[in-house]
């Protein structure tokens, strides 16, 4: 075989003052880059097995290690820069396609962060969350156009809501792409602040199905762990058309992935490859969309709202108004910088749209044709913090999906090495040795700091403008100015620039 | 050159008066003209208004509608579409009288109209929804001309300039209302547009209003869903079409709207018992978008009676009196004193808790 043409990416440093050769960083690396020296009696380290994980690093009980980007340089060029070179050895020598983890990591414009709010300034007064109730509660599902009442009470009974405490849910992550316990840590944490987290499309763990009224369950092309009970189980149903990460793209969960629990939860053959179809083979079009949302329902005599995700895709504001019309109670919209377990970096990196614009896009068209109650606007794909959340409620989200801040929350250092199942923070991993380093405990604990932590936020931002209900800045886009936007830009995310 | 309102959103504060004689018995505008003069400086001279009630007993069953135009090609364009849909049994300019601090006057007439069968017929529209369209489609379309008012038995009366300015040019003295609400604006801008002054009006619903809502984007995307346009940019405009699809389009009862547009806090809600939780769990989860947000105090009137409401948090000042068959509301006490000075009772109602004082005989909005 011929020589490994990649040159390492990281470089190790270990400060030989400090390492008492203690070999916790030997033990703490899936990747083995680090080992003991028998001869010499001395933990050395191998670079080109580093992923930059910093799990060595944090554990490290005498702060000797420090990881670094590789100074080695190739010859300057704007154009043939070290990632292009790199991918292009690696594929001459696999003949593969190219794998990645992780949200999408290229230098688009983030819109987020060209986005700023408003406050109150002597015309009307700012809200103080400290003295005076501030309120997050989010309901999504199906609205009626209008409410009957007679004697004073409810003629009609409304379609079933989710009740968040907060416009905030965990994302769909399946068991299988991460480990159980990352997936009981979410669903703890959920139901502790009184939000939802998603199964993904790895089916329902038996151990978690007492977080039933917390839990989105999913069904997905692939189906794995859908029967009846599994429908019932939760307090919505997605239906997962697409991945913001990898539109247009199926799932492949490698059969070593699959032991006994994911195998029972999936309700596959151990070993076995767990592989989606890129479309749901029962969809070819929008009016099987519907008549897969009516069995959903059916299935479930109509007591649970019905979600359908989409990526956000180049015609996604059409789709979405199909989707609406189709029956959907919740549309979720995932941008092209959402998080995946594992795809083609191909994909990742170059097909579907920024959320922000996606979401303007959607939240204006069915505006424009009156069927904006109809169902709720959940946005994914990339919300890095409260302010974030913000932003996507003022331009016309009901609620957001996170999922790579849970991840980062719960230890993840995006690395964006998911796909090898070697997650050093025990997340996405099913190695037991791997997985019972993430404690649900702790874990759900830091999960649940996060959330509380952005509702002060979330709070303080809203009485700053003069707000003190969520409600009141949902597609309250006057809230927004664009800085350094072209006209085009603010246009369709329906905002002002600064100082207009 | 400076952008008027509907070209530009324009926060304000304001005074705002309101009087009703809960019999039905006319009196003149002397008294509300006094109560929202005595707060002259809540307002800044640049817009304010007055509607009245019962002003036309003679054509009670028509709409009257008061008109602003910028110039006579206004005038023959409004003319021509209000000939084409409706009869129009009188026309004429509304008197006003010189006053010195009152300048740029437009063309000021009034119609008393009704729907003409065969368009109506057309459109399959009740008298009111047609009516409204017309009124949208006037305000829209025709450049230079807006409709003030477009009640029946009722009128709005507004203009550039501070409340007791306004009452003079128009004469109001002249007029008698069982219901008077007055209106003395303080811009942050000064665009001196007469159509940007308030009361808003439509139908008989008119609003008086004092805030700066933080939810108005909100709002008003959600009632444009239903067909309005909010071309003044105005809270006021945006208060007018919710209370006007709530009472009007959907039938709600008026507490039902009150708790949608001032809803109680949640911890509230969960101490209400079942029935009622439900309810109001269901107003606020579908009327979510109506709920208006930040400092308001307004007076909504209508042909039996005015209903008078603070924000829920109470961000502006509201006192309201009785006084035999009299109810009065205002900004301020002193504003109710300076014309009763010895009312049956005083209070501030809470924030969220509504003032409703209807005409006797009569049960509901």
């Amino acid at each position: 075989m011929s020589i490994n043409y990649l040159t390492p990416e990281f470089v190790i440093e270990r400060d030989r003052d400090r390492c008492i050769d203690c070999q916790v960083c030997v033990r703490q690396c899936a990747n083995l880059a680090h080992s003991f020296d028998e001869e010499d009696q001395k933990v050395v380290s191998d670079d080109s097995k580093c992923v930059n994980c910093h799990r060595c690093v944090v554990l490290c009980p005498t702060r000797a290690l420090t990881i670094k980007r590789n100074p080695l340089e190739f010859k300057e060029n704007a154009n043939w820069t070290p990632k292009a070179i790199r991918e292009i050895y690696k594929q001459a020598e696999t003949g593969g396609i190219l794998l990645t983890g992780m949200g999408n990591d290229m230098p688009y414009p983030i819109y987020w962060d060209h986005i700023l709010l408003n406050a109150s300034q002597v015309t009307n007064p700012s809200i103080d969350p400290l003295r005076e109730p501030m309120e997050l509660k989010t309901f999504l599902g199906r609205k009626p156009e209008m409410l009957r009442v007679e004697d004073g009470k409810l003629a009609e009974k409304l379609p079933p809501q989710l009740e968040l405490e907060m416009p905030v849910m965990f994302s769909a992550m399946s068991f299988g792409s991460i480990s159980l316990n990352a997936c009981e840590s979410m669903a703890r944490a959920a139901s502790e602040v009184g939000i939802m987290y998603n199964t993904g499309e790895g089916g329902l763990h038996r151990n978690l199905r007492k977080y039933g009224k917390n839990t989105i369950v999913q069904v997905a092309s692939g189906r794995f762990g859908v029967d009846p009970d599994y429908l019932q189980a939760g307090a919505a149903i997605e239906i997962k058309i697409g991945q913001g990460a990898k539109p247009g793209i199926g799932g492949h969960l490698p059969g070593e992935k699959v032991g006994e629990e994911v195998s029972a939860t999936r309700m596959i053959p151990i070993g076995s490859d767990a592989i989606s179809p890129a479309p749901h083979h029962d969809i070819y079009s929008i009016e099987d969309l519907r008549q897969l949302i009516y069995s959903l329902k059916e299935a479930t005599n109509y007591e649970k709202p019905v979600s359908v995700k989409i990526a956000a895709v180049h015609n996604v504001a059409a789709i979405c108004s199909g989707i609406a019309r189709a029956g959907a109670d919740i549309i979720a919209i995932d941008g092209y910088r959402g998080g995946t377990g594992a795809a083609p970096t191909r994909i990742r990196d170059n097909v579907g749209i920024p959320v922000e614009l996606a979401l303007a896009a959607v939240d204006s068209r069915l505006r424009e044709e009156g069927i904006r109650n109809q169902v709720s606007l959940v946005c994914a794909g990339s919300i890095r913090n409260s302010a974030d959340i913000i932003k996507a409620v003022a331009l016309g989200a009901d609620a957001v999906y996170i999922a790579s801040a849970a991840l980062i929350a719960m230890g993840c250092h995006m690395c964006q090495k998911c796909y090898t199942g070697k997650c050093n923070w025990g997340i996405a991993t099913q190695d037991p040795n791997l997985t019972k380093r993430l404690n649900p405990e702790i874990a759900s604990r830091r999960l649940a700091n996060l959330l509380h932590a952005w509702a002060h936020e979330m709070k303080e931002m809203l009485g700053g403008m003069g707000i003190n209900a969520i409600e009141s800045l949902r597609g309250n886009r006057l809230m927004l100015r664009g800085v350094g936007l072209s006209d085009r830009e603010l246009k369709i995310l329906g905002i002002k620039a600064a100082g207009e | 050159m400076l952008v008027r309102e509907g070209q530009v959103r324009i926060p304000s504060g304001c005074a705002i008066s309101g009087i009703i004689n809960k019999k039905g018995e006319l009196f003149s505008g002397s008294d509300i003209i006094k109560s929202i003069s005595l707060m002259h400086d809540r307002s800044n001279g640049l817009g304010g208004g007055f509607a009245a009630y019962g002003i036309y007993p003679e054509y009670k069953d028509l709409y009257a509608f008061h008109m602003f135009y910028d110039d006579t090609n206004a005038k023959d364009n409004t003319e021509h579409f209000l000939n084409k849909h409706f009869n129009v049994e009188l026309s004429g300019k509304i008197p006003t009288r010189k006053v010195a601090a009152i300048t740029n006057v437009p063309i000021i007439w009034r119609y008393f109209v009704s729907p003409r069968k065969d368009k109506l017929e057309e459109s399959g529209l009740s008298d009111d929804e047609f009516v409204v369209r017309c009124v949208m489609k006037i305000n829209n379309s025709i450049d230079g001309a807006f409709v003030v008012s477009s009640g029946k038995d009722m009128g709005a009366f507004k203009a550039v300039g501070y409340p007791e300015d306004i009452g003079e040019f128009y004469m109001l003295e002249n007029y008698k209302a069982y219901i008077w609400t007055a209106h003395g604006r303080f811009p942050t801008n000064t665009p001196g547009w007469w159509g940007g002054a308030h009361p808003f009006t439509l139908l008989d619903w008119s609003i008086v209003h004092n805030g700066e809502i933080s939810s108005y984007d909100a709002n008003r995307r959600y009632i444009e869903m239903f067909g309005y346009k909010c071309t003044l940019q105005t809270d006021t405009e945006a208060i007018t079409y919710i209370f006007d699809l709530l009472l009007r389009k959907h039938k709600l009862p008026l507490d039902v709207a009150v708790t949608a547009m001032a809803a109680p806090f949640w911890s509230e809600i969960d101490r209400m018992d079942e029935d009622k939780k439900e309810l109001v769990k269901a107003i606020r989860a579908t009327y979510s978008s109506i709920l208006v947000n930040g400092p308001f105090s307004i007076i909504l009137g209508f042909k039996n009676g005015i209903v008078a409401l603070n924000d829920r948090i109470k961000l502006r000042s509201l006192v309201a009196a009785e006084k035999d068959d009299f109810v009065y509301v205002a900004s301020e006490e002193s504003a109710i004193r300076v014309v009763c000075p010895e009312p049956d009772r005083i209070w501030a109602p809470r924030g969220g808790e509504p003032v409703v004082a209807l005409l006797e005989g009569v049960e509901t909005i």
